[in-house]
């Protein structure tokens, strides 16, 4: 009840291990509900994760959070189940469960032994159509949706900093508004709110059924016709037709200064093409770029300013395609010490420049497409991964064929496209640059920036956004 | 209309027969574990999996962080991040090119008692997996360039653990229950201890630490016990025979009744609390386990009922059983807003007590035996979660077939012992508790 993907700056965002070679099954029911199966024998044990096509970038403006409000009430009961007692029943039969929220999708989960499929399969069917919440449930978890914003976001000063930067980032996109929902929106959510949403997007042609394990098609269809079978076709779903960013035309500079700070982060998000928004080929080209620039320690970016240049201690890139809307493509870093973010800055910019001017070479892109083809069979080895990719790529507006088409896709990126990517997406005016620093530092550094800094902490503001460069 | 219709589809299906409890099929066969002795002496044990092409290796080495010499804390989790930055003939970056251009994953940890690693690879890959973990473990480089990188980076790290208010809560609890006990002691290491660590220490940590009489080892994958040992023995086989470690003294467990306040400018307050606890071979183990289940574990916990679902004063509480070979403690940590932080500690207590008093119902008896008989098994699915486990199972000398017995271990416990086990180790007066925040209306207590 709350794994929470945000949307939030490259340094929370995780590469999802891609899906191709999970082999999956798939059917589709009368009703509309995509079913798909990835097989694994290894134990007795299935995962069954059901997503909606719906997450919090679908919320109503002015109602920040209702997504994720909804997924908390989703275990609060039904007409034949009692406020809480799905957990309650999938633990006494062996099992574990919880749900998630992301821009894109909403998810429930539950791991079980293969025996108890059926019940968990009968649970979360009921559970599309027929939640009921008492409104005096409703209201403690309204606070405890609140006790989670402040454990994720209002204790922790760069996930603060992640807030801005992508609600400065996306001018327009939904994006911008953080999955958890804004404090003052938030506190203001209703039962009913949270049951329009239901009623709007929570049925069978707006969700994708995965189930992974030791199972197969022939077992997973019956019971899917004979529990989600049943349920009627909801209204036709189109997803934020209109949703789209303005061109972009300033650079912008969000920084944030806390006295919890003690180490400085720098990072930057460039608005960035996805596989949702069609860009295929283009996603792959910068997936790769993402792994020669940015990960691990033989990557361009570690080699020259942790390794060569000594002047970072940690530096990455970050780049998730799986999304409906536009992404970012990220770079985050932290210097040394005695180093400033804004050599920090003017290091990474060169790289950038070189990127932009010569490119990568063949055996950078070979050596990439190897890695990534390796970690695409290791994620094959949990049953979290493969649920995962299937559904994160289903629920951002790809096919199951754009999904096997992965490999291919990989292969077929050369230096050119990559060139051709970066020159698209490292552009200044198309990007947020945000600096995480501590008071005192600040107060210290230039007489200007200080006096700023002790206003802000006067003031109580914590942070503000600059103008672009 | 749509509500309606969900209606008519809800009186088709609506009496779901949910109380149901099946006994859990355990699932023996996708565990058969076999016990390989190397042509060179080295023993492991292995699991068959021919589910993907796959080779995971996890293993440990008994002695961990608490080991650390006095002054120089951090030293063994140093070494955990220098063992893969150069060793043999190949330096830094030519190393982690090595395990980059070819796939290879290999991590390495040290926690308070042991130093513990893993290797995983295609399987075309196992060889050189084995030949670069061997030349970690005995020939690393330690060359100034990553000795002085790894250094600055764990030192920024700490500076940021310090920033996380859990981290403070913890680390202050640690310390008013372990006082000078070496677990109470920084074993991440501080500014200090770190800049004190030299590279002849890291050298003698290497000597005297890793050898073939305090390891363990298991393995996941497409491979039999031949090759298993075979690649044992190319790993292993050079260690020295015996490690020059130290036992460490039996733990004494203080502080009972504190109340430890760290002032800090944050909305939200977080609490670390617990008092002693027993040891994983204590007999009471698994009744122990039970009834912190009931207690604290999961999102149906009594714990997370009465402060989560009811009240909404917390997005996670939790209590857990916590098993280290010279202590045993029962821990848990919950967050909630400064202003009612106190009233969330307030029915923590009230919780303790009453389990204490009352012990757990039939029915959570039951309900918490088939969670705990379950579930364990639906983890284990990965090839790195099962090296792990066979891993921890070794260490913690519980027995090759302890797979086959959990579940009969679980199942034996009685209502009367849970009681009394409930009783003798459940004190809420004892719990020491330490918070960071401005948390409102709580006291510090000596």
């Amino acid at each position: 009840m709350g794994v929470l993907a945000g949307f939030t700056s490259a340094a929370a965002l995780v590469s999802v291990a891609r899906a191709a070679v999970f082999n999956p099954k798939t059917f589709t029911l009368a009703n509309g509900l995509t079913v798909v199966v990835i097989v694994n024998h290894r134990m007795p044990v299935v995962r069954q994760v059901l997503f909606y096509r719906v997450g919090s970038a679908d919320d109503p403006p002015g109602k920040s959070g209702t997504a994720h409000y909804l997924e908390h009430l989703m275990f609060k009961g039904t007409h034949t189940t009692k406020p809480n007692e799905f957990s309650k029943i999938v633990a006494r039969n062996g099992g574990r469960d919880n749900a998630f929220t992301s821009p894109d999708a909403t998810g429930y989960y539950q791991t079980v032994a293969k025996d108890r499929l059926e019940l968990v399969m009968r649970m979360e069917a009921d559970r599309m159509a027929n939640l009921v919440v008492d409104p005096k449930e409703a209201v403690p978890e309204l606070k405890v949706v609140l006790e989670e914003r402040r454990s994720r976001t209002d204790n922790r000063p760069s996930a603060q900093l992640d807030e801005q930067m992508a609600s400065t980032l996306f001018l327009n996109y939904p994006y911008r508004v953080p999955v958890i929902g804004w404090k003052h929106e938030v506190e203001n959510l209703t039962l009913a709110d949270a049951m329009t949403f239901y009623r709007k997007y929570y049925a069978p042609n707006n969700a994708i059924l995965v189930v992974t394990g030791d199972v197969t098609m022939d077992e997973v269809r019956p019971l899917a016709e004979k529990y989600y079978g049943p349920i009627p076709r909801g209204p036709k779903i189109t997803r934020r037709a209109n949703a789209a960013e303005p061109p972009h035309r300033a650079a912008r500079r969000v920084t944030l200064r806390s006295k919890h700070v003690r180490e400085p982060r720098w990072t930057r998000d460039y608005l960035a093409p996805s596989r949702g928004q069609g860009q295929m080929q283009r996603a792959s080209a910068l997936e790769v770029l993402d792994v020669i620039l940015g990960s691990g320690a033989t990557s361009r970016l570690y080699r020259a300013l942790v390794i060569e240049k000594k002047l970072a201690l940690s530096v990455g890139s970050v780049y998730d395609a799986d999304m409906l809307g536009p992404t970012v493509f990220g770079i985050y870093a932290r210097p040394n010490q005695g180093v400033t973010l804004e050599v920090l800055e003017s290091i990474i910019e060169a790289e950038i420049a070189s990127l932009l001017a010569h490119g990568v070479t063949d055996a950078e892109v070979k050596a990439a497409k190897k890695m990534l083809m390796a970690g695409a069979i290791f994620a094959r080895d949990s049953l979290r991964r493969g649920a995962g990719a299937i559904g994160m790529a289903l629920t951002s507006g790809q096919t199951i064929a754009d999904v096997e088409n992965w490999p291919e896709s990989i292969n077929k990126v050369t230096p050119e496209q990559i060139l051709e990517a970066v020159q698209d997406v490292f552009r200044i005016e198309s990007s947020v640059t945000g600096l995480l620093l501590p008071l005192d530092k600040a107060v210290a550094k230039t007489s200007k920036d200080g006096v700023a800094a002790k206003k802000r902490a006067k003031s109580g503001r914590s942070s503000h956004s600059g103008k672009g460069r | 209309m749509i509500a309606l219709a969900r209606d008519v589809w809800n009186h088709r299906f609506g009496i779901l027969a949910f109380a149901l409890v099946f006994l859990i099929a355990l699932p023996v066969d996708a565990l058969s574990i076999k016990e390989v002795t190397s042509p060179k002496g080295i023993k492991g044990w292995l699991i068959q999996d021919k589910t993907v092409p796959l080779f995971t290796m996890n293993f440990a080495f008994r002695g961990g962080t608490a080991l650390d010499p006095k002054g120089k804390e951090g030293l063994a989790d140093f070494v955990s991040n220098l063992l893969d930055e150069g060793a043999g003939t190949l330096k830094a970056q030519a190393f982690q090119a090595k395990l980059e251009n070819n796939s290879i994953g290999m991590h390495f940890s040290a926690s308070a008692d042991y130093f513990s690693g893993s290797v995983k690879a295609l399987l075309e890959y196992r060889g050189l997996a084995a030949d670069l973990l061997r030349m970690a473990l005995t020939k690393p480089r330690f060359n100034a360039e990553p000795v002085a990188r790894i250094r600055s980076q764990h030192l920024s790290s700490l500076r940021r653990r310090v920033e996380r208010p859990g981290y403070t809560a913890r680390r202050a609890w640690k310390l008013a229950v372990f006082k000078d006990h070496p677990y109470g002691r920084n074993l991440d290491g501080t500014e200090a201890s770190f800049k004190a660590i030299k590279v002849s220490d890291l050298r003698k940590f290497v000597i005297k630490r890793f050898a073939r009489d305090n390891l363990v080892v298991a393995a996941v994958g497409d491979i039999d016990k031949k090759t298993f040992g075979r690649l044992m023995d190319r790993v292993f086989a050079d260690l020295p025979a015996r490690a020059d470690t130290r036992a460490l003294p039996e733990a004494k467990i203080s502080g009972a009744g504190k109340v430890i306040v760290i002032q800090r400018d944050i909305p939200q307050s977080v609490a670390f609390f617990g008092h002693r606890g027993i040891k994983r071979k204590h007999p009471d183990y698994y009744a122990a386990t039970i009834v912190n289940h009931v207690l604290g574990g999961g999102l149906t916990s009594r714990l997370a009922t009465e402060i989560r679902e009811k009240r909404g004063l917390a997005y996670s509480v939790h209590s857990r059983l916590v098993t280290m070979e010279r202590a045993g403690l029962i821990t848990g940590r919950v967050a909630t807003a400064n202003a009612r932080v106190a009233e969330s500690l307030a029915l923590i207590r009230k919780q303790w007590a009453g389990i204490a008093k009352n012990g757990i119902t039939a029915q959570e008896l039951k309900d918490t035996k088939s969670y705990l008989t379950g579930s364990f098994f639906t983890r284990l699915n990965s090839t790195g979660r099962i090296a792990g486990v066979l891993v921890s199972i070794q260490l913690q000398d519980i027995g090759i077939d302890y797979l086959e017995r959990r579940n009969r271990l679980i199942n034996e416990v009685t209502l009367p012992r849970v009681r009394r086990v409930a009783r003798q180790l459940f004190k809420p007066e004892e719990l020491t508790i330490s918070l960071v925040g401005r948390p409102k209306g709580v006291k510090p207590r000596p």
